[in-house]
Parts: structure tokens; sequence; C-alpha cells
């Protein structure tokens, strides 16, 4: 009986003092990969799909506008930054994000069209337009993998 | 002897605290990635910019989108999203004639075009030129879809080009020439099946 006894009190439990390591970097995975939302969405989105699609690489050079319909109001919206804006704001939203940039990046900087899947290719055009002007020729309509037939509703 | 004494700081929280600070971050993260379908603007003419030259009617095609989101091709006939690659294959592979000059070189025809060669169509996948028109009130989804579909036809063409010259597709050399900057021979292949197959769709401003 005692034998057994001494056995049984030199068994170990199992450490959990490696825990907090496997939770750490678990927690500086996703504190890297984080990436915060920089802008309040104002305007209701929901992309359209295609699947001809490309990764859109180097963030930091990419710039958003969000197109839309705000709640109980007609019409598309745009939104830059956090707010919404007029289409003739474009081009000062464009110059902006070119200070932020060094001068040989400039080429480099793409505009992405995030609009909504029922707003209207005219708003778009328009946007278009106002990047024509100021030269901003690279732009990326953003879409979700996905069939193309569910952009058309019936 | 009094060493022995002092007590060890208890460090089991410390899971708990990481664990917290794990799960908020777990919520907050968004895992996605921007994808899309890019597309360079084409430049502003200055006002005094002599006309641009006229282009054959047999090497553009022309997709109309109306504002009921109907798709028409070559103004003449209604077609289905679906339907729409495989019309823009046609088109953009027939090769009926001769290209534009390549390098200098002589004009020349497209040796590896696999269409019907219809005098009527095409001339060479470096003339044909996709024409994209919409209406204002064409929903954006359509109008994807449209590119989506026009985008595709050229894929498809690239992918059947490379797996004829370099036994794998077009996508795959893209990829690995883009993780591998320094690898001239492939940038070459890729740049090869993009000159064979320039991807040429203009964007035309809509109709009121």
């Amino acid at each position: 009986m005692s034998k057994f006894k001494k056995k049984k009190k030199g068994t170990p439990g199992i450490s959990t003092a490696s825990l907090p390591d496997i939770v750490f970097m678990l927690l500086f995975f996703f504190m890297v990969s984080t990436v915060m939302r920089e802008t309040e969405l104002k305007v209701k989105q929901s992309l359209p799909f295609a699947t001809e699609v490309k990764k859109l690489e180097r963030k930091s050079l990419v710039s958003y506008i969000y197109v839309g319909k705000v709640d109980g109001q007609n019409g598309d919206k745009i939104q830059l930054n956090d707010r919404l804006a007029d289409v003739n704001d474009v081009k000062y939203f464009v110059f902006a994000e070119r200070e932020t940039h060094p001068e040989e990046e400039i080429p480099l900087l793409t505009t992405s069209i995030k609009a909504d899947i029922e707003s209207s290719v005219g708003t778009i055009t328009d946007i278009k337009e106002e990047l024509r002007n100021v030269d901003a020729l690279k732009i990326n309509y953003s879409t979700r993998k996905g069939d193309i037939s569910r952009n058309m509703k019936k | 002897m009094a060493r022995r004494d002092l007590p060890e700081i208890n460090a089991g929280s410390m899971a708990d605290i990481a664990f917290l600070l794990l799960i908020f971050f777990l919520v907050t993260t968004t895992m996605d990635v921007d994808t899309g379908i890019s597309r360079k603007l084409p430049e502003k003419q200055p006002p005094d910019a002599p006309e641009p030259p006229k282009l054959k009617e047999k090497n553009v095609f022309i997709v109309t989108v109306n504002r009921n989101n109907d798709i028409l091709i070559e103004g003449e006939h209604f077609i289905q999203v679906d339907k729409l690659r495989e019309e823009a294959i046609k088109f953009i592979d027939n090769g009926g004639g001769l290209g534009n000059p390549i390098d200098g070189a002589e004009p020349a025809e497209c040796d590896w075009c696999e269409g019907s060669k219809d005098p009527e169509s095409s001339d060479h996948p470096n003339k044909a030129i996709i024409s994209l028109e919409s209406d204002r009130g064409t929903s954006y989804g359509t109008y994807i879809a449209v590119q989506n579909e026009l985008v595709g036809a050229y894929t498809v063409l690239r992918n059947r080009l490379a797996m004829k010259l370099y036994g794998r597709s077009y996508d795959d050399l893209l990829k690995d020439s883009e993780n591998d900057l320094s690898n001239e021979s492939l940038k070459a292949k890729v740049e090869n099946i993009k000159t064979k197959y320039p991807q040429i769709i203009s964007e035309a401003e809509p109709f009121k």
C-alpha cells in the first residue's frame, strides 16, 4: 500500500508552463497579420463577383474609393476616406494621396474602386473620367471571387 | 537560506492575459485579400490632338450593355452573358489577315491562331479591339460580369498558347515569374504570350 501511494505522488501533472508560449506565438501572429480598418464604411456595400481576379499587391500604393447607397437617400454616393463626397472631390483625394508618397512611386499608385453591385455604371464612369483628368490611370475594380451569375438579379 | 523563502511570482495568469489579447486580435482581424479586375485607363487626349486613325469595322468587336442589362454584340444580336466568352474568343482568335508589325518586322499572319480565318472578322489578335459600351443606367454587377468574361477570353487564349509553346499554363508562368523576379527567361515567356495576345479592351463613354 505504501508503495502504491508513493508512486501516485510521483506522477507529475502535465506542465502548463509552455501554454503562455504557445498562446503568445499565436498572439504575435495575429498582431502582425491584423490590418485595422482604416475607414468606417458609410455606404452600403456588397461587391460584385468575378472569376478572373488578380490580387492587389503592395497595399500601401492602393487608395480606395467606395461607391454605394446610403440609407434613406436616393442614388449612389461616393465615399472618400471617412466622409461622403462629390465626384469633383475625387481629384483632391488623388492629390492628397500623392502627397503621401515619394515621387517615384506616383506612377504606381492604384485606385481601387469598391462599388456596390447595384450601383449604376454612370457613377463609375464619372469617377473614371475624374481619374483620367488627373492622370491616375491605374485602376482596379474590386470584386469578390465567385461565379458571375450571382451578379445578376432576375 | 532566506532565498529559499522568497516566493516566486506566479506566472500562471500570464496565459490568461495572453489569451485575452489573442481573442481581441482574433476578433478584429480581417483576413480578406483585396482582389479585383485591373484596368488601365486611356490617357486624356489634348483637345488639339489629331483624330485617331480609323479602325476597320471588322477589327472592332462591339459589346453593348443597355439599361435593362441586356448584352448586344456587334449591334446585331442579343446574347446571354455565358456565351460572351465564346464569342469574344472566336473574334480575337480569328486571324483572318495580317497583323500590326511586331518589333519592326513585316506584318505577318497570326500563325498561332486557331480561329476560322473568316475575312469578315478580325485580322490579327493585335489588331482586334473589344469595345465595351454601356448605358449610364447599367447595373455595375452586369458591367463587371461582362468585363470578367472579356478578360476571361484572353486568359483562355493565353493559357492555350502557353500550353502549346511551353507546356504549362499562362497563369502558372505568371505566378512563377512574379515569385521569381530575377528569372529572365520566365519573364521573356510571359512577355511573349502577352504580345501574341495583347489585351485590348476599350471602355467607351456611356451614352446618355
